[in-house]
């Protein structure tokens, strides 16, 4: 784009001095016609585990390679230029590990327009660009793509997406606008809305060429090769077919509405606090008239803002929180204590029980063997799980070797000897002190001397559950949440007498079993539920002065929550939120509320009224009747306050306490356990941000903030 | 099981070749990869051949470890993409592994086992020096079995100098000068070209599609050629230049029973006649080819005069004179290594047998005056192999 030849970059660089520069090399290729290809290769020299990114030095680089092509084009030396990446990788974007220190938006600006001045040079050649999608293509790195002419993919590329959403920004290299008139709005929206907010859903190879994103797709072997002689193809007239490329008809008149749908379900799901998806959609709508200058200003202007703001800032400390911390759990012993699990018990053959054989045989493939002491629930158990399995099988996800593998690791039984050679026991027995501490005293005289005992207790003391046995230094808390194969938190309690050993296994269990794992202290509540219960609690006890439930859930809006609270209660259940309600206020009566209302509610059973399509439509009036008379309602101001301090509060005590090691923990837990937005950080950057912090303690979590400068 | 089924070349190609070594075009390459590019390049250029078909792949590799362990035939058809029901194994005879391939698995066809098979070879000698990490067995030389000259190549052609005086250094640099000559001739022609399979490599510096061999030196002196060194032996005779080098590189080729090529109508480039290996003393290891001929004509009922065109693989000038004086043919025949040979082009060692030949096959489309040629190559420790092949395109039936 010539508006942003003469813009001088310079400022960028100090913003680059560590910056893991991406290269940019070129070589001649002669291609079978006789024509000459200049290839150009992306690589920061380092191995796939630190892809290509894109700084302000990689950038420039690359333009002033491009710049060079151009020449040469012109001077008739070559007939085409392409880009691709060292292997596996084209690049995973943005370099985005300085960007949180962008001063103001002035510089914001000139990120993106960088991004667009060197991307942008693969439409000004004059000669054809392609782009051949050798691996991992992200954001900015699928913008290059985007930018060319033409455009091949690696059949085993790992993956391909515009995550930019995600991480509370927009695709602003040309994305937004370069997408949906290649391969039409509706596409476009999936693309840059729609996965992202799907907890950052990516493209296969095969998908990014049915949508049109990639014009061929050839095996690795010689995906290179394959890629060039196609290229020879396409620059001697092969005709390359786009039939996801938007028309009159689609421009006119499908445009507007696809955005609008995807508006209302981003309302729905989100409500309108993300300010990133908005953007987003604003530009896709915009994309409609084709006018690429203006188009890309837009971008410039969408991201410059995005970057300075406080929930860009958030959502970087989120994702590094997900893709880092989790990962190096605080306060882990040493993983070379952790005891190999050969074969896990299960106590119990409930549902839980149920739910903890399916994963356990899923992940660990060991022999996993269910206990109880009722012959029926155990067989019904086991028919359950053999039909999981064999559905799973049915559904093509695993072969038929690994299904009659997994079917015969999973065994039943009542005697309790069969215990004897297992590593690992986890009870999923009723949630009553006494019947835990029962059932593993009985089982430790079955078990071996090292055998790791763990419950999944989410409110009882794990310490007072290891009371009854001989070694309660082999019990080690294991909390995992609701639907357990698909939340992806456990919490992991070290009790105070809970060894290394016992810890260190029950961290590698997690990690085998693909969990998050945070360890906190023995505390009520851990961490998930004690905040949880907080809230809930406060939400309850406004509707107990008199609160109508709409204006509780609704006070809480601005925080842009996955769930209202009393959407929150409903899908908990209602009987089980009242007895946490229960269990915290009994901990801790200064602070927390219990209410006799939940528990009528509970009884009643109903709260939230669903409409066809699960949507809310309102609150039941049985429910309603049952709550009324408070006669001193509080407003939402007032109720949004007290949650906000309340929560506030409640972490500072946790971090006093040393229930985790530090802010983050209680954030990743409560990004992993309870879907609380990246945007808000979780719940720390958040809360300092709105002067919670200050509020009720007068510090912060973070120092400093982690917020945009606004500037 | 029917035997005496004829055995077609359907096609054969190669990558190109490169030098070995840290500046070598294939340092960043794997040489199975190398391996899986040429079959897949086979593959693509002859699509009627059903893969499923397909009863054998055998591909040879000198040193079988590292990136040429595991089985190479099996590996490569894996990650080539062939249907897992087609075998595969790995074949060594050093120098001779291609060639070793195609007369095993052409035994097969003829025996009615196969009815397509693929055979080739790789060497990377750049990851995989000649003779590295082997272990000799010592009685080899606390016996005096063979002098330590036989395990070192140069040295067995310094002794051929030896044996035969009349074979000097100015006919070897003479001859290896044209070699060079006649690798650019064809170059500038296309016949070289049109067999090879691009492949992509990665450089420090970025991808780079090799397209062409890296090793040719057409700029070659007499002059440069006289004043190289003998690393072998002081003052004597064999020089990096009248050698073949140090390469990487992969061949693979097609065979087929004649009658499945006639019931598929895949192309029939040559007619296999007879093969023949042969031992001899190994500290000359390169005279091999003279019995292996010799033996290989018996056997096809031919003379010497009846073989129109030649490849003879150049592991070193020394070793191809001593095979043309044996025979009463000239330094220059015209029959002789008409593209050039290994002296140019490089010898990957255990691709070079397919790589010859991909070359005579395409000699014979532009030579249909001549009826049989012949493949023929020394091999490391004291063999030689020869395959005679009849010419499809023979116009003197007629």
């Amino acid at each position: 784009m010539s508006q942003y030849d003469s813009i001088d970059f310079t400022d960028l660089l100090a913003l680059s001095d560590a910056e893991v520069v991406t290269h940019s090399y070129v070589h001649d290729v002669p291609l079978p016609s006789g024509k000459v290809l200049a290839l150009v290769t992306l690589d920061n020299g380092m191995d796939y585990k630190r892809p290509n990114t894109l700084g302000p030095q990689s950038l420039l680089e690359f333009d002033r390679l491009l710049v060079t092509q151009r020449d040469r084009a012109a001077a008739g030396e070559i007939h085409a230029v392409a880009v691709t990446g060292k292997e596996f990788i084209l690049a995973a974007g943005a370099d985005l590990s300085r960007v949180s220190a962008v001063p103001s938006k002035a510089v914001a600006v000139k990120l993106a327009q960088l991004g667009h001045r060197a991307l942008g040079r693969l439409g000004q050649l004059g000669v054809p660009s392609f782009v051949f999608i050798n691996g991992l293509a992200l954001g900015g790195g699928l913008e290059i793509a985007l930018n060319a002419d033409y455009r091949t993919i690696d059949a085993n590329a790992s993956a391909v997406a515009l995550p930019e959403v995600f991480l509370g920004l927009i695709p602003g290299w040309g994305g937004a606008y370069l997408l949906p008139n290649l391969i039409g709005i509706e596409n476009a929206l999936k693309v840059i809305i729609e996965n992202p907010l799907k907890n950052n859903r990516m493209l296969k190879p095969r998908d990014a060429l049915e949508l049109g994103i990639a014009d061929a797709m050839f095996g690795s072997a010689r995906f290179l090769e394959e890629s060039l002689l196609w290229a020879d193809a396409v620059l001697n007239g092969q005709p390359v077919s786009r039939p996801n490329q938007p028309g009159k008809i689609e421009r006119l008149a499908k445009w507007n509405i696809a955005v609008n749908i995807a508006r209302k379900s981003v309302e729905e799901k989100l409500g309108m606090v993300a300010k990133s998806p908005y953007l987003a959609l604003e530009l896709l709508e915009q994309a409609r008239k084709v006018d690429k200058e203006a188009a890309f200003a837009r971008e410039d202007e969408a991201i410059a803002s995005l970057i300075v703001g406080d929930q860009f800032h958030a959502s970087m400390y989120a994702f590094d929180l997900v893709q880092k911390r989790a990962k190096k759990p605080a306060g882990a012993p040493d993983s070379s204590l952790a005891r190999p699990v050969g074969k896990v018990g299960v106590i119990g053959a409930g549902l839980m029980a149920r739910q903890f054989a399916l994963l356990f045989v899923r992940k660990l493939k060991v022999p996993v063997v269910l206990t109880d002491i009722n012959q029926d629930k155990l067989d019904e158990a086991l028919a359950y799980i053999h039909a999981e399995i064999q559905a799973t099988h049915d559904k093509g996800r695993i072969s038929s070797d690994e299904n009659q593998r997994l079917q015969a690791l999973v065994s039943g039984t009542t005697n309790p000897a069969e215990f004897s050679d297992a590593d690992w026991v986890i009870e999923a027995v009723f949630e009553e002190l006494t019947v835990k501490q029962d059932v593993f005293a009985a089982i430790e005289q079955h078990v071996s001397e090292d055998a790791i005992l763990a419950t999944n207790t989410s409110s009882l003391s794990v310490a007072e559950i290891g009371a009854k046995l001989s070694h309660p230094e082999r019990l080690v808390g294991f909390h995992f949440f609701n639907p357990v194969a698909v939340m992806p938190l456990v919490e992991v309690v070290n009790a105070p007498q809970t060894n290394e050993t016992s810890l260190a296994t029950a961290m590698a269990v997690a990690k085998e079993l693909g969990k998050t794992a945070v360890i906190t202290t023995d505390s009520p509540g851990f961490v998930v539920n004690r905040l949880l219960a907080r809230l809930l609690g406060e939400a309850m006890h406004a509707v107990d002065l008199g609160t109508p439930f709409k204006v509780v859930d609704e006070s809480v809006a601005p925080f842009g929550m996955p769930m209202a609270p009393f959407e929150l209660l409903d899908l908990v259940g209602l009987k089980v939120g009242a007895h946490v309600l229960d269990t915290h206020f009994a901990a801790f009566p200064d602070r927390f509320f219990r209410s006799d209302n939940l528990h009528k509610l509970a009884e009643h059973g109903s709260l939230i009224v669903r409409g066809r399509t699960d949507k809310i439509t309102g609150y039941d009036r049985g429910a309603e009747a049952i709550v009324k008379g408070g006669t001193t309602p509080l407003t939402a101001e007032e109720i949004r306050l007290r949650i906000e301090d309340g929560l506030a509060d409640e972490i500072h005590r946790m971090l006093e306490e040393k229930v985790v090691s530090a802010p983050e923990d209680i954030d990743l837990c409560m990004i992993m356990g309870a879907g609380w937005p990246f945007q808000m950080g979780g719940a720390t950057p958040f809360l300092d941000r709105i002067g919670a912090s200050q509020r009720v303690f007068g510090g912060t979590f973070h120092t400093p903030l982690i917020a945009g400068t606004n500037a | 099981m029917t035997a005496g089924n004829r055995v077609v070349f359907v096609d054969g190609v190669r990558t190109p070749f490169g030098r070995a070594g840290e500046k070598g075009m294939y340092w960043n390459t794997r040489a199975d990869d190398l391996v899986v590019k040429a079959m897949l390049g086979l593959i693509e250029r002859n699509p009627t051949v059903p893969l499923d078909k397909i009863d054998e792949v055998a591909i040879a590799a000198t040193t079988q470890q590292g990136d040429q362990g595991l089985t190479l035939g099996r590996t490569a058809g894996i990650l080539a993409g062939l249907p897992r029901h087609v075998p595969g194994y790995a074949i060594d005879r050093m120098c001779a592994g291609a060639m070793t391939a195609v007369t095993t698995t052409a035994g097969g066809i003829a025996m009615g086992a196969y009815d397509i098979v693929i055979a080739g070879g790789v060497e990377h000698m750049g990851r995989h020096p000649m003779g590295f990490g082997a272990d000799p067995n010592p009685r080899f030389l606390s016996e005096r079995i063979v002098s330590a000259d036989a395990l070192n190549m140069g040295a067995t052609a310094e002794r051929l100098h030896d044996r035969f005086p009349a074979l000097t250094k100015e006919r070897a640099d003479a001859y290896a000068l044209r070699s060079q000559h006649k690798v650019a001739a064809a170059y500038a022609a296309g016949h070289i070209q049109a067999d090879l399979i691009p492949v992509s490599a990665k450089t420090p510096a970025g991808w780079t599609l090799a397209t062409v061999d890296e090793a040719p030196r057409p700029e070659t002196t007499l002059e440069g050629l006289a004043g190289l060194k003998t690393p072998f032996r002081s003052h004597g005779r064999v020089t990096a230049g009248n050698a073949s080098g140090l390469n990487d590189g992969a061949t693979v080729c097609m065979l087929a029973s004649e009658q499945t090529a006639t019931e598929l109508g895949l192309s029939v480039k040559m007619t296999m006649v007879s093969f023949a290996f042969a031992g001899v003393e190994p500290e000359v290891m390169g005279i091999g080819p003279v019995p292996a001929t010799e033996k290989a004509l018996r056997k096809a009922g031919l003379e010497i005069s009846d073989i129109g065109l030649f490849e003879v693989n150049e592991a070193f000038a020394v070793q191809v004179l001593a095979f043309l004086d044996h025979f009463g043919i000239a330094d220059d025949d015209p029959r002789v290594n008409e593209y050039g040979g290994a002296i140019a082009l490089g010898h990957p060692l255990a691709s070079s047998g397919v790589r010859l030949m991909i070359q005579l096959a395409h000699q014979f489309q532009r030579h249909p005056e001549v009826r049989y040629g012949m493949t023929t190559m020394c091999i490391g420790l004291g063999q030689g192999g020869t395959v005679i092949w009849e010419n499809p395109h023979w116009n003197g039936a007629r």
